[in-house]
This record gives C-alpha cells, structure tokens and sequence, in this order.
C-alpha cells in the first residue's frame, strides 16, 4: 500500500514529469496557451502512460532485456496510433485542437521513461497507477500554466471548454479580465517558458518552506521529548 | 551466440507483428466513424457558408475542381455546387489568401452568381493569436461582416478594408491578416461569378487530374 502512495506522491509531486524531471517540455510548451489545451492534451498523455505502462508491464517476462528498447518503442507507437484513431473517431473535437499535437506524445521521453524505470520491474496495477500518477501531475502542470497563460494573455478562462467536454461546458468559460488587446507576450512561446519557469521556482520555494517546516517540528519534538520523560519521572 | 541471435530476432518479430495488426485493427474499425465525421464536419462548414433553405440537392456530392490564379495559387482547390430545382443557385469554393501576415490563410467562401457573399469561413491559418485569429468565428464575429455583401467588380472600392477605403473594420494593431481575407473573399466571389456559364466544363472531384 504505501508503494502504491510512494508512486501516487512521486507522480503528481516529488518528481513531477514537467516541474521536476523536465521532461516532454515540446508539448508543455506548445499547447499550454489556453487551460483548455493544456487539460486535452494532459488527459490524453494520462491515457497513453497507464496503457503504455500496463501493456509493457504485462509483458515483461517474454521481453528479453538486450531488446527491450525496440519492443517499447513499438508497443508506444502502436498505442499512440490508436489512441489517435479513437479520439479522431469518438471526440472530433477533441481531434480538432488536438490533432497535430497527439502524434507528439510518441516523442515524450516519459513514456519511454516510465517503462524502462516502473513498468519493466513491477506488477501490472502498480505499473498503470504510476502511469497514471505521473500523467496527472503533467496534466496539472500543464492545467496551471495553461491557466496562468491564458488569463494573462486574453482574461479568460476556460475558453472553448465545450470543444473538450460537450455543449455543457460552455458554462466553464470565465471572463477573468477584459482586455481590449490582449498580451501577447504570455501566448506566444516565450511566455510559456517564462511562465515554466515562474512555475519551478514557485515550486522549489514550497518545496524549502515545507523543508523548513519539518525541520522545525523535528527539533521540537526532540526538545519536547526529554521533557516529557524528566516530568514522568519526577 | 546465434542462438541468442535467433532467439531475439523472434520475440522481435513475433512483437511487430502484434503491435502492427492491433493498429491495423482499430484502423479497420474507427475508419468508418472517422470518415462519417469528417462528412458531417465537411456538411457543417457548407452550411455556415451556404444556407442550406437555398438549395435542395445534396451539395457534397456536387464537387468540382477549379484551378485559378484568382484562387491564391496553382493548386488545385474544390466547388461545391448548390442547385434549386435542378439550376445552380450558389456555390461554396474554397480558396487561399496568399498574403497573410504569417504565411497563407485556407478559407472557404460561399457566394450566389451575382457576385453576392453569402458566408465565408477560415479553414486554416497561421496568424499571430490575439491579433490576426480574430478571423475565426469561435474568437470573434468578424467573418460575418461579409454575410449578404456584394461585390459589384473588379474595382468595387467599398469591398477592402475600411484603411484602403473600404467598409470592412480592421483590427487594432493587424491591418494585414483581414485585408488578405478582404481581398481573397472579393476575388473568389467574382470568380464564381464567371464560373456560372463554365460549370458543365468544369472536371469532377476524384478525377485522375486531382
């Protein structure tokens, strides 16, 4: 059980794909412009790893280690292709702001990551929930630079939700602040690098304040324990 | 060491084989769906371009090919023809403004024989976000100035932006991105306007010289 919450907190914090390890930055960057975007292609890279993860973890003991590499490398792209087919087939929306981008999820180096550092070695709902643990803390990255690009750039957020999710989400979008011309700065890519890298350090800064914390609490209760057993014995 | 060799090369093959079928497999089954919506998305544009109380044939199937240096290029680029009663009363004809402020802007417009806009919407495009991509519908109502506008000739000054003179709004800060679509609404108009007595003529959809 706590294996299982080592890799739930791995995923989604201590080594988060796009804030800790930086890996599979060419989609992050690219589709964050809007929090919409960011939420598509973060639920469809969630997808690609949990299937990705299981089918190489199920397949592990007939996988001959001098040619594991090619093997996964097959099984991704042949995932991808039809998690692509599918999406084009059952959410044409979707595949509409997302199409270019779906192909992508081929070269992101935390597919291949993940399989040769979990899937290889572990069982298979262990393999699919780091994969899926880690696909969730992309996507909330992804989602928070998304947001954040997007507010900033055009005051909205949410914009074109209905795309993603159907007709209902139309109530999603929020008109956060109106711009008569929009920043461009926070669209275009430099902002979504400069926003990664507000990001970081935001989360370096909680990382040390939590640090800190603990810190503080240990030396606490070192104080406070003597204490407590000098005044039980007295 | 051969065996090894051999051993591999197997599991190697044996994998391909399995990965390539189950791609072959989901292709074989989601083609259908993912041609029938292309269909219906293809049905929705020609919709918003021609309106559909206009005509009563099915205007999918009524598809030519025109090549035209008024269409932006040399490439080939497709008609679609709407008929009342067996007389062609429209057409929705896609084209291309070579001159957008970041490479070329895919639209397709629809117009009656009179040279009148009856709707136009972008395709495709590369322009700057915030700016130029006010030419799409889902950002701005912009594309819909044209509904119902005619275009009297080749030197209808009213048809350009209102900086060239003209009655269509630029935007603030990108004069270039709507005076491209302007302008190739303008010549794709007059073109289906003398397409009218050259539609017999005119090769199909599908042909060899596609």
């Amino acid at each position: 059980m706590s294996e299982a919450k080592n890799l739930l907190v791995g995923g989604l914090w201590k080594n988060n794909s796009a804030l800790v390890q930086l890996l599979g930055l060419c989609p992050l960057l690219a589709v964050t412009a809007t929090a919409t975007n960011a939420l598509g292609l973060g639920l469809a890279t969630t997808l690609v790893l949990t299937l990705t993860n299981s089918f190489i973890s199920a397949s592990r003991r007939w996988v001959p280690s001098e040619i594991r590499i090619p093997i996964y490398v097959m099984i991704i792209a042949s995932v991808v292709s039809c998690v692509q087919m599918l999406i084009n087939a059952y959410a044409y929306g979707l595949y509409q702001s997302l199409g270019i981008f779906i192909p992508l999820i081929v070269t992101n180096c935390i597919v291949v990551g993940r399989a040769e550092a979990v899937a290889s070695k572990s069982s298979i709902p262990l393999a699919a929930l780091d994969g899926f643990a880690i696909g969730m803390g992309a996507t909330c990255a992804m989602v928070v630079l998304g947001s954040l690009r997007e507010i900033i750039g055009s005051g909205t957020l949410f914009n074109g939700a209905d795309q993603l999710l159907g007709p209902w989400a139309k109530v999603l979008r929020i008109e956060v602040i109106h711009f008569n011309s929009p920043m461009l700065l926070a669209m275009l890519p430099p902002g979504a690098f400069i926003g990664l890298g507000m990001m970081l350090a935001g989360k370096y800064l909680i990382d040390q304040k939590m640090k800190q914390r603990a810190l503080r609490r240990a030396e606490e209760q070192a104080l406070a324990a003597p204490q407590g057993t000098t005044g039980s014995a007295v | 060491m051969l065996d090894t060799i051999r051993k591999n090369g197997v599991t190697l093959a044996l994998f391909a084989a399995i990965t390539t079928g189950v791609t072959a497999i989901v292709n074989t089954v989601t083609k259908p769906t993912v041609e029938h919506q292309t269909q219906l998305q293809q049905k929705n544009l020609l919709d918003q371009v021609v309106p559909t109380d206009m005509y009563d044939n099915h205007i999918q199937q009524e598809c030519y090919v025109v090549t035209d240096a008024a269409l932006g290029n040399a490439s080939p680029h497709h008609l679609y023809l709407a008929r009342k009663g067996n007389q062609p009363v429209a057409a929705a004809l896609e084209t291309t403004a070579p001159d957008g402020y970041s490479g070329a802007i895919q639209m397709l417009v629809g117009a009656d024989f009179n040279g009148k806009v009856l709707g136009v919407r972008v395709i495709e495009h590369h322009e700057t976000p915030g700016l130029g991509d006010k030419i799409e519908l889902r950002i701005s109502d912009w594309i819909n100035s044209f509904n119902g506008k005619v275009v009297t000739g080749p030197d209808d000054k009213a048809f350009a932006v209102k900086k060239d003179g003209g009655e269509f709004d630029q935007f603030t800060g990108a004069t270039i991105t709507p005076r491209a679509v302007v302008n190739a609404t303008k010549r794709t108009a007059l073109l289906i306007e003398t397409l009218k007595g050259k539609l017999s003529s005119l090769p199909e959809c599908g042909d060899a010289n596609e």
